[in-house]
């Protein structure tokens, strides 16, 4: 088995530090479309050409931020992008005719802002920042966007945030070493439901990012403390109840990595893709030993050298 | 911007002497340990006279970086600095090592990775500095705050020879 690198995209001045695929896009008649953004405060959007199977930059985004974009996600509609900038602000992108326009400007973060998220239905965004708070905002008509809630809780930068993939329950991840979970009350307030750190089996240093299977009843987490955590929920109780069924630690993936973890993602058939500071890139997969109730992963591939310089991001694109 | 530096009566060492070498500091083949505490002495000495200029000793003199402390692994392409802030609370030690990774991308090939820690028990806050000076991100964002750039530049520029 092996990895094959189809083609490299140059267009970036610096570094790439993230990338969104659009959720419309990729699919029988649409070819694929997705994001990335960079240390040269742009963000760029690449579309692939169907007859030559070929990718080509189709819009650049600039002279909006003042400084790097770290992250960039496209709403489940695939009609907006939001970018979160250091500059502190968080951009809303529009496709109008042809030309991306920012449509919107959220401020109100103290410092940098990290990650971006929008949740399933695409009527709320998270963003998160080195100012130790996670904001929720609630899509409003005419592309406004107003905060609804400030969630404190973490005790340094938080570098990521995602929205569970069918539930409207928020996870973010921090260089205070945990991951947090944060729900509605019943009241329409925000709370910290979970938090996941060293105590129950978290991890010892910074956690960089986290993913959801397809069914989002299992989680990878991955660290500057070299391992993968999967965590795991409860299924039938997530569906049924109003009650949040907390999460646990499945099993840990240590001695694959040597440098820290910087992104990580599960793909719809199970496979977690890693990517470090070493500039490899890391796949692993469930390996079912016939025990009902244990769980282990086994390494399927590993592709060093897989970028010349630490690997920022990995996601997985749409279908085939 | 105020710097803090607090070091009235630095502990002084004998210097010790050492052979002239090759002034060509952009190597593209293997690293010299040697070439890399040249270049950061410039950097560190910087700092022992930026507050206190009748005290203009390199920072070997102070202790803070010899060239035990600098350990280059060719093969896999890494290199470890391991520096002593001058005094145990030194809030200075942030900023050294910003300095020091700066300069050390600017002088080696990209792919080199650069891991800068400070000496173990010679900062009270060792574990927060070190993770500090090794989270990548946080080191591209304080770069791009203009008024640590603008330290950081004067320390790196203001001292070329």
């Amino acid at each position: 088995m092996e990895l094959k690198e189809i083609q490299t995209l140059e267009g970036h001045s610096d570094k790439v530090w993230g990338l969104s695929w659009n959720p419309a896009t990729g699919t029988s008649d649409i070819p694929p479309v997705f994001a990335s953004c960079s240390g040269d405060k742009t963000v760029r959007i690449w579309e692939q050409n169907s007859s030559n199977r070929l990718w080509h930059c189709k819009a650049v985004l600039e002279e909006t931020h003042t400084r790097t974009v770290r992250s960039c996600a496209w709403s489940p509609s695939g009609k907006l992008l939001a970018t979160a900038s250091f500059d502190a602000t968080t951009a809303i992108w529009e496709n109008i005719g042809g030309d991306f326009e920012c449509v919107s400007t959220l401020e109100g973060h103290e410092n940098e802002v990290k990650s971006v998220s929008w949740n399933a239905s695409g009527s709320l965004l998270a963003t998160c920042s080195r100012d130790k708070t996670v904001w929720i905002w609630e899509v409003m008509a005419g592309n406004e966007f107003e905060c609804v809630s400030v969630l404190q809780g973490h005790t340094q930068d938080v570098k990521m945030v995602k929205w569970h993939p069918t539930m409207d329950v928020l996870f973010s991840c921090s260089y205070d070493n945990t991951v947090k979970v944060w729900a509605e009350d019943g009241t329409g307030d925000w709370e910290c439901v979970q938090t996941l750190g060293e105590s129950n089996n978290g991890h010892s240093s910074t956690v960089w990012a986290f993913a959801f299977n397809a069914e989002g009843d299992r989680m990878v987490t991955c660290s500057d403390d070299l391992t993968l955590k999967i965590w795991k929920t409860d299924v039938g109780r997530m569906q049924s109840s109003d009650d949040l069924a907390p999460w646990t630690h499945l099993c840990t993936l240590s001695g694959y990595h040597d440098r820290t973890i910087f992104s990580v993602h599960w793909s719809r058939e199970g496979i977690i893709a890693s990517g470090a500071a070493d500039d490899a890139l890391r796949f692993f997969v469930e390996s079912k030993d016939g025990l009902v109730d244990s769980s282990s992963y086994k390494l399927l591939l590993k592709k060093e050298k897989a970028h010349d310089m630490d690997i920022n991001s990995v996601q997985w694109g749409p279908g085939a | 911007m105020t710097l803090g530096l607090i070091n009235a009566n630095p502990v002084v060492h004998a210097k010790k002497e050492r052979v002239a070498r090759n002034e060509d500091l952009h190597c593209d083949d293997a690293v010299d340990p040697l070439e890399i505490y040249d270049i950061l002495n410039l950097i560190l000495f910087f700092f022992s006279d930026i507050r206190d200029p009748e005290h203009p000793y390199s920072l070997e003199q102070l202790s803070v970086l010899s060239e035990e402390s600098i350990t280059v692994d060719d093969k896999l392409g890494r290199i470890l600095i391991t520096f002593t802030p001058t005094i145990q609370h030194c809030s200075m030690a942030t900023i050294i090592g910003l300095c020091l990774r700066v300069k050390l991308q600017e002088c080696f090939p990209p792919h080199y990775k650069v891991d800068i820690k400070v000496f173990p028990g010679s900062h009270a806050d060792e574990e927060a500095v070190n993770k500090q000076l090794n989270d990548k991100e946080r080191v591209a964002a304080a770069l791009e705050n203009p008024n640590l750039r603008q330290l950081v530049d004067e320390c790196l520029y203001s001292n070329e020879l």
